[in-house]
């Protein structure tokens, strides 16, 4: 990448005996919006937190714009963070949370007029000035922390869980919004959220972390079709996963045992014999009454599950595994407690290597 | 409309009148007594004879009164300011520590508090008397020729009154303090402020509530105390605290004693007008 404006390299944090972000490498460019994603406790925000200058890294470097920044302080970065309560301050009104920054800096008077009311145009607070935080709804706080974060035009955007707090309609909408303000003003945003669904919606390009450890970096729909981990092809959406081995090999369609039974997919790199897991989304299975050619995965009907826009159909197999394909409509031709046989297009499951 | 209105009273009244009563019976009253002894006048024997006067409002305009007045406030505002300055760093130290560390921390700060107070005066006695172990060690080791006197002297008298009264400064210091949400001090950070001016512009003005709490804790009380100039003082110093005992006491001037109390719970009533001013009453922290 040609001058990522945020580069980690072997980025560690320990706390005590706990090494709770490992070997970290990242490269953020100029105007991305890059999603730190992952469960509570994968090492996320201690990662932004390093970033921001609240957290000491125990090992590594971290450089924005190329310079060195581990032994700064927080106030001497020139990056801004959201916080995930808004951490707005309860003695100020709005007006003077937004110019906290720019009184700090001793920036004339009328800028901060000027710039402050610019940016509460901006985030649609206009008129709200004079309020204090306490009178203001969760969705109009997290507008004035981000109005008080963007006025002093960081370079950086740091977001940890900022829509957490806000119910699921808000928080929708607060998405979409987010995401045009970025792009609007070009700022690097960079996002942690447990929410995989907010990350794809959002995100450049996606970091999925995991136990410390970033597994997967890459585009939403990368991360989305082409996990290269079995831990992101089962955090990120709802897969099938199988542990199994190569059985046989043509072209780049690997034959793979399984418990459950036989099985194909599409993969470039395995060997026959080696031990690899099998992922494949709900919506790309289909069943069948007879058995189907390179396939041999029987299971039994179990139910039918309704979510609205699609209609689950949940399978005991061999393994007493349970595994769901999802339709649009019900299948009128299966019922409960039928056989049938699960099979897909090879290309398109997933092979993933076996982690070390 | 008016039905209504009435019918919603009800409940209120319900919930106000017992304590109302309380109020009435063991503060109002003795209050309004105290008001209207002052303003009666002294027999010949120290009894209190049924008659207006304003005689001992006037003995209290009298300068040898007037300077005992001065000087106890002044004793009370010096204390009320070491407390805080004390009190401050030591409740901002505490709750900063892990939650168990804290909790014992605090314990050792009312241990002292929960310790008989004559016991702990006349520890001070010992401690400073002419041949006590500080003079001993002053004279031992060169830093003094004679001892000094420390007892009965308004030096130690103000000791006492500090660490009489810096439990009543720590607690709701420490509970503003500790309530303070860690991630305000970090956003004040990340918006470029250096600790100092986090200090200042956020810590300060989020835990003045804190901080008026303590005052009117520690000021009050130091205002009104006798026991720690009776001891320390030997009886030689003289506060406000200690003339109002005299007046119910030995010299029974019950109407000069009464105007004296009236006037402190004029003071009182100002700082907490002041107070309710100033910081909003629900964030009226007194532990």
């Amino acid at each position: 990448m040609n001058n990522p404006i945020i580069s980690l390299e072997g980025v560690e944090k320990r706390f005590g005996s706990n090494l709770v972000v490992k070997k970290m490498n990242l490269e953020i460019a100029e105007g991305e919006f890059l999603t730190l994603l992952g469960p509570s406790g994968c090492g996320k925000t201690t990662t932004l937190r390093m970033i921001a200058g609240f957290e000491e890294a125990s090992a590594g470097v971290i450089k924005v714009e190329g310079e060195r920044i581990e032994d700064k302080e927080p106030f001497q970065r020139n990056v801004n963070t959201v916080f995930q309560n808004y951490a707005l301050f309860p003695h100020m009104t709005v007006f003077n949370n937004v110019a906290y920054g720019l009184t700090i800096k001793k920036v004339p008077k009328p800028e901060i007029q000027e710039r402050v009311m610019e940016m509460l145009r901006l985030v649609q607070l206009e008129g709200f000035e004079k309020r204090k935080p306490d009178e203001l709804s969760g969705g109009q706080k997290q507008r004035v922390a981000i109005a008080r974060a963007l006025v002093n035009r960081p370079k950086v955007l740091l977001l940890d869980e900022p829509l957490g707090a806000l119910d699921l309609k808000l928080r929708k909408q607060m998405q979409i919004e987010l995401k045009r303000l970025q792009k609007k003003l070009g700022i690097t945003f960079i996002y942690v959220t447990h929410d995989q669904e907010e990350a794809l919606t959002m995100s450049d390009r996606i970091a999925v972390m995991h136990d410390g450890v970033l597994e997967q970096l890459d585009v939403p729909m990368e991360i989305y079709e082409h996990p290269k981990t079995k831990f992101v092809a089962g955090f990120i959406g709802e897969s099938n996963i199988f542990d199994g081995k190569v059985t046989d090999k043509k072209d780049n369609v690997l034959t793979v045992q399984t418990e459950a039974g036989m099985m194909q997919v599409c993969g470039a790199d395995f060997e026959v014999g080696e031990e690899m897991h099998v992922a494949i989304r709900p919506e790309y299975m289909d069943v069948s009454k007879t058995p189907v050619e390179g396939f041999d995965l029987p299971g039994t009907v179990k139910d039918f599950i309704y979510q609205g826009t699609v209609v689950k159909t949940a399978l005991d197999i061999k393994n007493g595994q349970e595994i769901k394909y999802s339709r649009f409509e019900q299948d009128t031709d299966i019922a409960e407690g039928n056989q049938v046989y699960v099979y897909w297009r090879p290309e398109k499951a997933v092979a993933i290597k076996k982690s070390m | 409309m008016n039905n209504k209105k009435k019918k919603n009273m009800l409940p209120a009244l319900a919930m106000a009148g017992p304590v109302s009563v309380w109020m009435i019976l063991f503060v109002t009253i003795p209050m309004l007594y105290i008001i209207y002894i002052s303003f009666m006048s002294r027999g010949v024997f120290g009894d209190v004879v049924y008659k207006f006067s304003t005689e001992s409002y006037k003995t209290i305009l009298d300068p040898t009164y007037f300077k005992v007045i001065l000087k106890s406030l002044k004793a009370a505002g010096i204390t009320t300011i070491l407390c805080l300055l004390l009190g401050y760093p030591l409740a901002y130290i505490i709750a900063h520590k892990p939650k168990d560390t804290a909790a014992k921390l605090i314990t050792l700060i009312m241990i002292p508090f929960w310790t008989n107070s004559l016991m702990r005066l006349n520890s001070w006695l010992l401690l400073f008397q002419t041949s006590g172990p500080i003079n001993n060690f002053l004279v031992g080791t060169g830093i003094v020729k004679e001892p000094i006197t420390f007892i009965y002297t308004d030096g130690l008298v103000l000791i006492g009154l500090i660490t009489n009264m810096l439990p009543f400064a720590v607690l709701p210091l420490y509970s503003t303090i500790e309530k303070l949400d860690k991630s305000l001090i970090e956003a004040s950070a990340d918006l470029g402020a250096s600790a100092a001016t986090t200090f200042m512009r956020v810590t300060l003005p989020i835990t003045f509530p804190g901080i008026f709490s303590a005052i009117i804790l520690v000021f009050i009380p130091s205002l009104g105390i006798y026991t720690v100039t009776d001891m320390l003082g030997g009886g030689k110093i003289l506060y406000i605290g200690n003339i109002i005992k005299n007046q119910f006491g030995s010299i029974r001037n019950w109407p000069l004693g009464a105007a004296l109390s009236v006037m402190l719970i004029v003071i009182t009533m100002l700082l907490i007008f002041i107070y309710t001013r100033f910081a909003k009453i629900e964030d009226m922290e007194v532990v």
